[in-house]
């Protein structure tokens, strides 16, 4: 069921399509369909929540749109650029935060900034400009010439976010990207993803288990289980048509969806 | 090809900066060879093992090769803690080229195991190995097409198991085998017939004889062009069994 708002994504500017898109593991034990036919279509500075039961498909449909696995089946383009055809062209318009995030703990902050920007091929001067100005965003300024292994949690974790925005990527997607945070980090990030949106019509696709986070910072939320589109639409759409009212809840919402609650997120804060 | 060669530079310049960082690194892996030399090499000088030349000459380049054999062999090991750090996937999601990712990483492991080599040759110097320059020279050669060859096999490797300690088993079962058949501690014109014919079926068999055969001299025969015709062809299939393997797992 699809409840669609007058965001940006019906002005027929997508940046992101999916039609069909399908992932299948083959293993000793069996085939697992971890993705079993999506259909995407994210809008120019749309920011979209990706929710979904603990394996429900949010992971590996990210991981497809960003190039690391390739689709046993349908299609999909990034930024016009066709995953299978055009998987180079995919990576330079986008940036990706994994979970678990990236950065080796022995290398210094500023040189994992610069050296992800050069991978980006931006020339050296560039990139180290841009790492300065990413690092004074993020409130990093001060660490960086310190090793990763010497970060917070917090402070790491901002780091591999700043990791994806070095090249000022049209599509970013993030991947849990406030596990383990606290509350005041947190709220900086959503901030920050607004600010992307505003300054440089960044589009933003999002995986997150709280919920709280989805509502307030998602222009349209897909619900994904068993690895198809199970609801689609505005969290105030979602809500009124699952929870029965706009104001009810969420959480609500989604367990009338998936009939079972979302896998708890890790709330642990982590010191900033 | 402009942006391959950049992006191995620049993969470069990380994993040398890297090994720049690690001094003990740097040294340890010259630890083992460096032992047979001191503790081992002084027990060979009055045993005649080879028909010229002096033992020196006969120890020097199989402590070469083994110095190669090991150090590229578990290279991988690096590739097991990125992939555990995320590095591997978080290179793999930018433009940069995928032949870069391990090509930038061969030529960083060379470079290191043949600067290695040249200290264990200075080291041997001292201690009375006397060898023509050019020996020499063919012997570091044959140290950086062992390097690139073993190194890239083990990248691939470590891109197929998912933890070290499936990797460190499989290492451990071919470099054991490979050192003690292909007559680096000793010649295997030492060897009873059946061991002998064994071990040629070893490439490294004949880049030992190779470099043996240079130390003393011998650049025209055939065991320095069978040693080098062994090198390129190592060096050209592990890469092209690499490549393939690096593209499959960073498509």
């Amino acid at each position: 069921m699809q409840f669609f708002s007058g965001s940006v994504f019906l002005s027929g500017m997508a940046v992101i399509t999916a039609s069909g898109l399908t992932r299948t593991f083959t293993a000793h034990r069996g085939t697992v369909e971890a993705v079993r036919g999506i259909d995407l279509a994210v809008g120019h500075g749309e920011i979209l929540g990706l929710l979904g039961p603990n394996g429900a498909g949010k992971t590996t449909t990210l991981r497809m749109l960003t190039t690391l696995l390739a689709p046993t089946g349908g299609s999909a383009t990034v930024a016009g650029c066709d995953l299978v055809r055009d998987p180079a062209g995919v990576r330079r318009a986008t940036g990706y935060v994994a979970q678990s995030g990236g950065v080796d703990p022995n290398i210094s902050v500023r040189e994992e900034l610069v050296t992800q920007g050069r991978l980006y091929r931006l020339p050296k001067a560039r990139a180290a400009a841009r790492a300065g100005e990413l690092a004074h965003d993020l409130g990093l300024e001060g660490l960086l010439d310190r090793p990763c292994a010497a970060l917070s949690g917090g402070q790491r974790r901002r780091l591999d976010i700043a990791m994806g925005l070095l090249h000022r990527p049209a599509v970013l997607f993030l991947d849990e990207p406030t596990t383990g945070l606290d509350p005041g980090s947190r709220a900086a990030l959503w901030e920050l993803v607004r600010r992307l949106r505003a300054d440089f019509g960044t589009t933003v696709v999002l995986t997150t288990h709280h919920l709280d986070e989805a509502d307030a910072l998602a222009d349209r939320l897909v619900v994904v289980d068993n690895g198809v589109v199970a609801a689609e639409g505005t969290p105030r759409a979602l809500k009124t048509a699952y929870a029965g009212s706009p104001d009810a809840s969420l959480q609500d919402a989604f367990l009338a969806i998936t009939g079972r609650g979302p896998a708890p997120a890790d709330t642990t804060p982590v010191a900033v | 090809m402009t942006s391959v060669l950049s992006d191995t530079a620049l993969i470069f310049g990380r994993y040398a900066r890297q090994s720049l960082r690690s001094k003990v690194q740097m040294l340890f892996g010259v630890l083992m060879p460096l032992l047979y030399l001191l503790f081992f090499g002084p027990l060979l000088t009055k045993l005649p093992l080879a028909s010229e030349g002096s033992s020196w000459q006969v120890l020097v380049p199989g402590l070469l090769l083994q110095l190669a054999l090991f150090g590229a062999s578990f290279c991988g090991f690096a590739i097991l803690l990125e992939k555990q750090y995320g590095v591997v996937e978080r290179m793999r999601v930018t433009p940069v080229s995928r032949l870069a990712l391990l090509l930038g990483r061969v030529l960083r492991d060379t470079v290191l195991l043949t600067f290695q080599a040249g200290l264990l040759v200075l080291v041997a110097l001292v201690m009375g190995l006397r060898a023509p320059l050019g020996g020499i020279l063919i012997g570091f050669a044959f140290v950086a097409a062992t390097a690139v060859a073993l190194s890239s096999l083990s990248y691939a490797l470590a891109l197929k198991v998912s933890s070290p300690q499936e990797f460190g088993p499989v290492v451990n079962a071919a470099t054991m085998p490979t050192m003690l058949l292909s007559g680096l501690m000793l010649p295997m014109a030492l060897a009873p017939g059946w061991l002998d014919v064994l071990s040629r079926f070893m490439p490294l068999r004949h880049l030992v004889d190779g470099v043996r055969a240079a130390y003393v001299g011998d650049y025209t025969g055939t065991p320095v062009l069978y040693g080098a015709l062994t090198a390129a062809g190592l060096a050209a299939v592990a890469a092209a069994v690499c490549t393939r393997a690096f593209r499959r797992a960073a498509a």
